[in-house]
């Protein structure tokens, strides 16, 4: 505990933080583009932790300059691979975005309830069979057994 | 620096909230702008000056264009006033 | 019942990533980098002849890494595309949209483009051609090219246009050259994507070998592929 009030005790607290927001937003939210929001932010979460296990109390940037030379460094490494994870990370979104474009214009909705209710239907009209019924439908009466008999 | 670092952490995670509970879309887009900003300024104090540049130009800058553009044909580009948001449509 | 369960789920992961965080290295005083790492930070000076390390790392340890990201970059435009095509829908929505005109945006958006413009392009040119010296490279540089370009076209949509043949012709360039540079390594009897020509003056803007040309090839593919998704995601017509 006494590790904690440093900066990377606060920057790993924050970083921990914002992927467990992201993925606490992935879990609940109902809207596709909150969903795409959240993504954004699990991602950034993640990239936070990767750059800061690099770094050391006292290093400097990784760039070598006149004066610099017996100090000690940032690991490059994972702030290499990070610099790629964020370009590849909005392409993602992008792509993301273009697929609730795509579902936007085929269900004419956003909310995933009504997206996933719309879908069964159809699926089941292409299969042939009667659709489950809905959850908002009256649960089907049932026949008075002694009836029949 | 500790304190700078403290501040801006804690400005992060509020914008991090405010882009899942915000009602309105727009405000929640700028609110994600507000966490890349964060970020950036996050990745120069921990000396690592290219992928606060790579933040800087794709988080803030490029990532808000394309939300921007998805909100614009997604229909959510409306600054109705807080009351009507809440009575008509939340949208989450 | 849904949110219960994903509360749960997510205290559950906070503990177990905070006694993780505990246990990590990264706490105590004596923390070096990992031997990769200070294996790198030895060696760049003398092997890749780059001020920044952080380019010798993403171009020279790790080329092939960044070839992978290229192509994973042009999957993602290329389905964006094959999403958003108009002829995937159906034809009277194109009809539609043929009716729908463009118009330019407001007073102040209009001028401001006109004015940072060429601004743009000169930074996003600075920040490729120096990539080896200082902090930026080709995947920043490209993004503003590609920001500036397509902020021309969202902003006045009547008076400029990009060819999409021309970017599709320089994307493909960029990347066949960025290969070709890595062939020729091979062909020199090194390794794939290693560092050719004389290391030159350390520190000077012509150094570290064919580091600046991959940088350059990196950042117009980067700058094609990002201009054309984003006016893949504009040009389409309103979903309502």
């Amino acid at each position: 505990m006494n590790h904690f009030f440093t900066v990377e005790g606060i920057l790993y607290f924050g970083a921990i933080s914002l992927s467990i927001i992201g993925l606490f937003g992935l879990l609940v939210s109902k809207n596709l583009f909150r969903l795409l929001l959240s993504l954004v932010l699990f991602e950034a979460g993640a990239n936070l932790v990767l750059v800061l296990s690099g770094f050391i109390r006292n290093g400097i940037a990784p760039i070598f300059l006149d004066g610099n030379s017996g100090a000690v460094m940032n690991d490059p490494v994972p702030q290499a691979l990070v610099l790629t994870a964020i370009v590849i990370g909005v392409g993602v979104q992008a792509l993301a975005l273009s697929l609730i474009f795509r579902v936007k214009k085929h269900y004419g909705s956003m909310d995933m309830r009504t997206i996933r209710s719309k879908l069964e239907r159809e699926i089941a009209e292409n299969a042939g069979v009667t659709p489950p019924g809905s959850n908002e439908a009256p649960a089907p009466v049932k026949l008075i057994e002694g009836e029949n008999s | 620096m500790i304190w700078v670092v403290t501040v801006v952490v804690f400005i992060m995670l509020a914008a991090a909230l405010a882009v899942l509970f915000l009602p309105n879309m727009i405000a929640a887009v700028v609110a994600s702008a507000v966490v890349s900003l964060c970020l950036t300024v996050i990745f120069a104090v921990l000396k690592a000056p290219d992928v606060a540049m790579t933040e800087a130009a794709i988080g803030a800058g490029l990532s808000s264009l394309i939300l921007a553009i998805g909100l614009k044909r997604l229909g959510y580009w409306k600054t109705d006033s807080i009351d009507k948001v809440k009575a008509g449509e939340r949208h989450d | 019942m849904t949110k219960y369960s994903a509360l749960l789920f997510i205290s559950g992961l906070v503990f177990l990533l905070m006694v993780i965080t505990g246990l990590l290295p990264i706490f105590s005083d004596s923390h070096t980098p990992m031997l990769v790492g200070k294996a790198i930070l030895e060696g760049a000076k003398d092997q890749v002849g780059a001020a920044n390390v952080v380019t010798s790392v993403v171009l020279g340890y790790r080329g092939l890494d960044t070839l992978g990201e290229l192509s994973i970059l042009f999957a993602a435009a290329s389905v964006v595309g094959l999403v958003l095509t108009k002829s995937s829908f159906n034809k009277a929505a194109s009809a539609n949209n043929d009716k729908h005109d463009h118009h330019d945006s407001g007073f102040v958006a209009v001028n401001a483009i006109d004015l940072i413009f060429p601004l743009l392009l000169v930074v996003g040119m600075y920040i490729i051609t120096h990539g080896h010296l200082t902090p930026g490279g080709g995947f920043q540089g490209g993004v503003v090219l590609a920001v500036a370009f397509s902020m021309l076209v969202i902003v006045r949509p009547r008076r400029a246009s990009i060819n999409h043949g021309m970017v599709s012709i320089i994307e493909s360039f960029a990347g066949v050259s960025f290969i070709l540079i890595g062939v020729i390594a091979l062909f020199k009897g090194q390794s794939f994507l290693q560092p050719l020509l004389s290391h030159g003056e350390f520190g000077s803007l012509w150094s570290a070998g064919t580091l600046p040309l991959l940088y350059l090839a990196v950042g117009l593919k980067v700058g094609a592929e990002l201009a054309g998704l984003l006016l893949a995601l504009n040009s389409d017509e309103v979903v309502d």
